[in-house]
């Protein structure tokens, strides 16, 4: 299979098309999770470099909790759930209700663990039904798995399927913004799709795009 | 030569090379791993950030050699032999390697042990010694070194800094 043709910004419209659709839905979920106006919109899609990614996110030594999926079934990918530690902190404890939960402990507690990775499931679960309802690509998440560490080493995991083909790699970016009491908006979390190249094809055909 | 110190960054799939005082960095190692060449005598020192095992899982027409442990730890040997520097007085000092998430597909789920894996084999193949090493676990890791000491200090989210 060719993987390297040529993508064009036909195709990251369409891509950011289906991304705003996804997000929508997800931000409803979210919302309805936590109690709280919550935002979330696809500024763009691009085709960047693997450090650019981890920029996207903060840069490669930023330290954040990151929740990491497989997508699984006619297309495959990774997706990453980022957040700032404090952003984390702030929604998980709302979650829970237990204002004294901090990622900087450790061990994290178990209880919070579970609360990051339920919010991985309803995030990605929503985006994914949107996307497969769109695509008619059946498409399903694995178990969500979280680690607290820097942008690099987490999301540099979700890149290696990519680098075998390519040293850019197709970002989905979706920002998570909530609206605060005084109308700002005070999260500056981040939703990565990242199809694996061999799934190129598969997407941009269940669009009309090839 | 100024008598400021600069750090020189390396990016992911990356790799350059700096003369004392200068030190060399790169940032957020996962399961890729940091490979430190140098020569002691002439205080300069490679850093090569590797991403995949071997050349031979590169599925596109264009080769990025510092992608890989293979092709990359050569690349920095002939840069460092570019300067001068002559193989024999090499020696190596490597850190990453971790295994970040518990499941992923089956060939990425280890990826951080078998690059670790194959940098000592391309090193042993090279005949370049590992003077130390901090690999494995399931930490990010944030690496620096020092040509003027030898020194590559290894920073991680919750185990502090340490230095090999």
């Amino acid at each position: 299979m060719k993987s390297d043709h040529q993508i064009t910004d036909m195709h990251l419209d369409v891509l950011k098309e289906i991304g705003n659709i996804g997000a929508a839905h997800a931000a409803t979920s979210l919302s309805q999770l936590l109690g709280r106006k919550i935002d979330m919109l696809v500024p763009k899609v691009s085709l960047v470099s693997f450090d650019e990614m981890f920029d996207l996110a903060g840069g490669a030594e930023r330290i954040v909790a990151g929740i990491y999926l497989r997508i699984q079934g006619d297309l495959s990918g990774s997706m990453f759930f980022v957040l700032p530690i404090d952003s984390a902190n702030e929604f998980i404890r709302r979650l829970i209700g237990d204002d004294t939960f901090d990622f900087h402990a450790v061990p994290i507690p178990d209880m919070g663990i579970s609360a990051m990775q339920e919010l991985g499931n309803i995030l990605s679960g929503s985006y994914l039904s949107a996307l497969s309802d769109f695509t008619g690509l059946k498409v399903h998440p694995t178990v969500p798995s979280l680690s607290v560490d820097m942008v690099g080493a987490i999301v540099s995991f979700g890149l290696i399927e990519v680098s075998h083909y390519s040293d850019e790699v197709i970002v989905i970016d979706t920002r998570i913004e909530e609206e605060g009491d005084n109308g700002n908006s005070s999260v500056d979390g981040h939703f990565f799709l990242l199809p694996d190249p061999e799934s190129y094809i598969p997407i941009f055909r269940s669009l009309g795009v090839l | 030569m100024s008598g400021t110190k600069t750090v020189v960054r390396v990016g992911i799939a990356d790799l350059n090379i700096v003369h004392g005082p200068d030190s060399i960095r790169t940032s957020g190692l996962g399961s890729c791993v940091g490979v430190v060449l140098y020569d002691e005598m002439k205080k300069i020192a490679g850093l090569l950030h590797v991403m995949l095992p071997d050349s031979s899982l590169g599925r596109s027409d264009s080769l990025n050699a510092a992608k890989f442990a293979d092709t990359g730890i050569y690349s920095l040997m002939e840069m460092l032999k570019a300067e001068g520097v002559r193989p024999l007085s090499l020696k190596a000092k490597i850190a990453g390697g971790s295994q970040m998430f518990q499941f992923g597909s089956s060939d990425t789920i280890r990826i951080g042990p078998r690059n670790v894996e194959a940098v000592k084999k391309e090193l042993a193949r090279l005949s370049i010694p590992i003077i130390a090493e901090d690999t494995g676990g399931s930490s990010g890791r944030t690496i620096e070194f020092d040509p003027m000491t030898s020194v590559l200090s290894i920073r991680t989210v919750n185990l502090g800094t340490k230095e090999i």
